[in-house]
């Protein structure tokens, strides 16, 4: 039950033409008959294999990124269409930055003052939320990386569920949890409190923690222990350990995970929705309001902006992690 | 590591570190479902506000009332899993297998841009497309195809693609990363063998990536299956969803227990997805 291994004048059983290109010197070829069909039908699947894996991804691009070219290029469609091309036009962006409605109404001047409002809305919840679920998170990430102490399997499990759970759910559970808090303060201080950026923020620092402390982790995985180990050895105390070589090296990490968890934060509409007040309406909440009653023709200007607003923030991300991952290499 | 872990004080330092993420986890993150569970359990009282009587009720009208809705974003959330699926598999195998790394980079780079763009944006570009005086309509029309034009939103067709939209990167990544791993030996080995490509994909390639698609899969499932915006903008009344019902349920004159009830039958749903991952991600990885 021998089988004959790989050998520079085995032939090919497939009946494939041999890659290495190299002549068939054994001159036993002969003895063996190749295929025809099978060869023919090898090939074909080979072909279309070859057309599929050129042809899907080029449909997929196109699926993903023909809506946004067209908004991009309707935000610059001289009327309110966005199916009929009536020429160039810079208005709606002038419209939305100079705050003065040059073909608008007093309807529209409303919207654009509310819009500014919704963006400065949206950076402070995404700049609150940033900053302490970064610190937090960071925190948690060295401990679950470092420490050991009870029940750490547990808190494990506990921040991934933030990751799993639909943001509905969430989104509802607070609002119900807010609810009743209010309604018990009132109760024992007398003190009515309404929904409003405070619970937002408490909203967003609450689902982003998990995914800064899942990415310092992944940094802390690939750091060199014996660093801090030499640090130790040359007599720095913890304190200095942790400020002169851990927080460096992680650095990278830490900055990824704040720049996720601000997109996040910016992008998120659900839990905010459910957890928002009079007055503290962010811009993903906008946009939905404008969706839900008449969409202004400066929706597509305001659209175009976001999206360039996250390929800065992409971008960003992206030169930080190859930044990060090059500092890694060399320290590794 | 070992010292950090016996040196004297060390416990006390994981502690603080832990502490303050974890009462935040627990209070507004766990406290909260917890309360949604109980809430699940109480009657409706004035204002929609759940009330001591303990009962089963909610669940009954949950999956006697709603139980076609439920139902059918299941079917939703499985057939936009399988469509990104078949989407994304090749494209994350196309991308894998690109030689330069700056070409990976720009095509990753493609791929994660709408993914980074707002989720309503994205949402607000296809709607833009489908409805009835967009452009896909007014292109058909001054080609003569068709006469009228077509009701493409507000249909579950749409609901799909959109949320095939929305969630395909969730997809592609794991995928790429698990191809990304593929030791390529391994498929020349079957060739060697006498597999032809049809054979070495089913029988190397795709179980060798298993881990990447079940992992896309339940990523995309999680948030299908609890979508709202999506269903909301683009589904009108016939394209209801769960996340649909929870939220009626939640507003002015709601239900509260009852939203809760259909919230933990989600939640029920979701975390079956999650068992189907860690049985199957984790058969992979030893």
């Amino acid at each position: 039950m021998s089988v004959p291994g790989p050998g520079p004048g085995r032939p090919n059983r497939s009946g494939r033409p041999d890659r290495s290109g190299r002549p068939d010197r054994s001159g036993r070829a002969g003895a063996f008959e190749i295929d025809k069909g099978r060869l023919g039908r090898d090939m074909a699947v080979r072909k279309a294999g070859k057309v599929g894996l050129w042809l899907s991804p080029f449909l997929v691009y196109l699926f993903l990124w023909i809506p946004i070219v067209v908004l991009v290029v309707f935000s610059f469609n001289d009327g309110a269409s966005v199916s009929v091309w009536n020429g160039f036009t810079t208005v709606w962006y002038e419209n939305i930055f100079n705050n003065t409605i040059t073909a608008g109404t007093e309807a529209a001047r409303f919207q654009t003052g509310l819009l500014l409002a919704a963006v400065r809305n949206s950076l402070l919840v995404a700049g609150v939320a940033t900053l302490v679920s970064t610190i937090l998170g960071t925190m948690l990430a060295l401990a679950l990386a470092r420490g050991r102490f009870f029940g750490r399997k547990t808190l494990d499990a506990l921040f991934y569920l933030p990751v799993v759970i639909p943001d509905i759910t969430q989104g509802v559970a607070l609002a119900v949890f807010f609810n009743l808090v209010f309604e018990a303060v009132q109760r024992m201080l007398g003190v009515r409190l309404v929904p409003g950026f405070g619970t937002i923020i408490i909203a967003h620092i609450a689902f982003n923690i998990s995914y800064v402390a899942i990415i310092v982790r992944a940094r802390l995985a690939t750091m060199d222990p014996t660093l801090e180990e030499a640090g130790r050895d040359l007599g720095a105390n913890y304190q200095q350990t942790f400020w002169r070589i851990t927080f460096p090296i992680l650095m990278p990490g830490v900055l990824a995970g704040g720049l996720l968890a601000f997109t996040l934060s910016l992008d998120d509409f659900v839990i905010t929705f459910f957890n928002a007040g009079v007055g503290t309406t962010t811009l993903p909440l906008f946009v939905y309001g404008m969706l839900k009653q008449r969409v202004p023709p400066e929706i597509n200007a305001i659209s175009a902006l976001m999206i360039a607003a996250s390929i800065v923030l992409v971008g960003l991300s992206l030169i930080m992690q190859r930044r990060g991952n090059r500092s890694g290499e060399s320290s590794a | 590591m070992a010292r950090h872990g016996n040196a004297p004080g060390s416990k006390a330092r994981a502690i603080t570190l832990v502490g303050p993420a974890t009462f935040w986890l627990i209070a507004f993150f766990l406290l909260p479902l917890v309360f949604v569970a109980v809430a699940s359990f109480m009657s409706r009282g004035s204002g929609g506000a759940p009330v001591p009587p303990l009962t089963l009720d909610q669940y009954e009208r949950t999956f006697t009332v709603f139980g076609p809705v439920i139902w059918r974003s299941i079917q939703v959330a499985f057939f936009t899993t399988v469509v990104s699926l078949l989407l994304g598999y090749p494209l994350a195998f196309f991308i894998s297998r690109r030689r330069d790394p700056r070409v990976r980079l720009l095509l990753l780079f493609l791929v994660l841009l709408p993914f980074w763009t707002n989720f309503l944006v994205r949402t607000y570009a296809l709607i833009t497309l489908l409805q009835r005086d967009g452009l896909i309509n007014g292109l058909l029309q001054s080609l003569g195809f068709i006469a009228e034009p077509l009701q493409m939103l507000f249909t579950s067709g749409a609901v799909l693609l959109g949320l095939v939209y929305g969630y395909l990167p969730f997809m592609i990544l794991p995928i790429y990363a698990s191809v990304e791993r593929l030791d390529m030996r391994f498929v020349e080995a079957a060739h060697d063998l006498g597999a032809n490509d049809w054979r070495a994909f089913w029988r190397v390639i795709f179980p060798l990536t298993l881990p990447g698609v079940v992992a896309g899969c339940i990523l995309v499932f999680i948030p299908a299956i609890g979508a709202f915006v999506t269903p909301d903008l683009m589904g009108g009344t016939r394209g209801l969803m769960i996340g649909n019902l929870i939220q009626s349920q939640f507003g002015g004159r709601g239900n509260i227990p009852l939203g809760s009830a259909i919230s933990m039958v989600l939640l029920v749903v979701v975390f079956l997805g999650v068992l189907v991952y860690t049985r199957w991600g984790q058969q992979e990885e030893t």
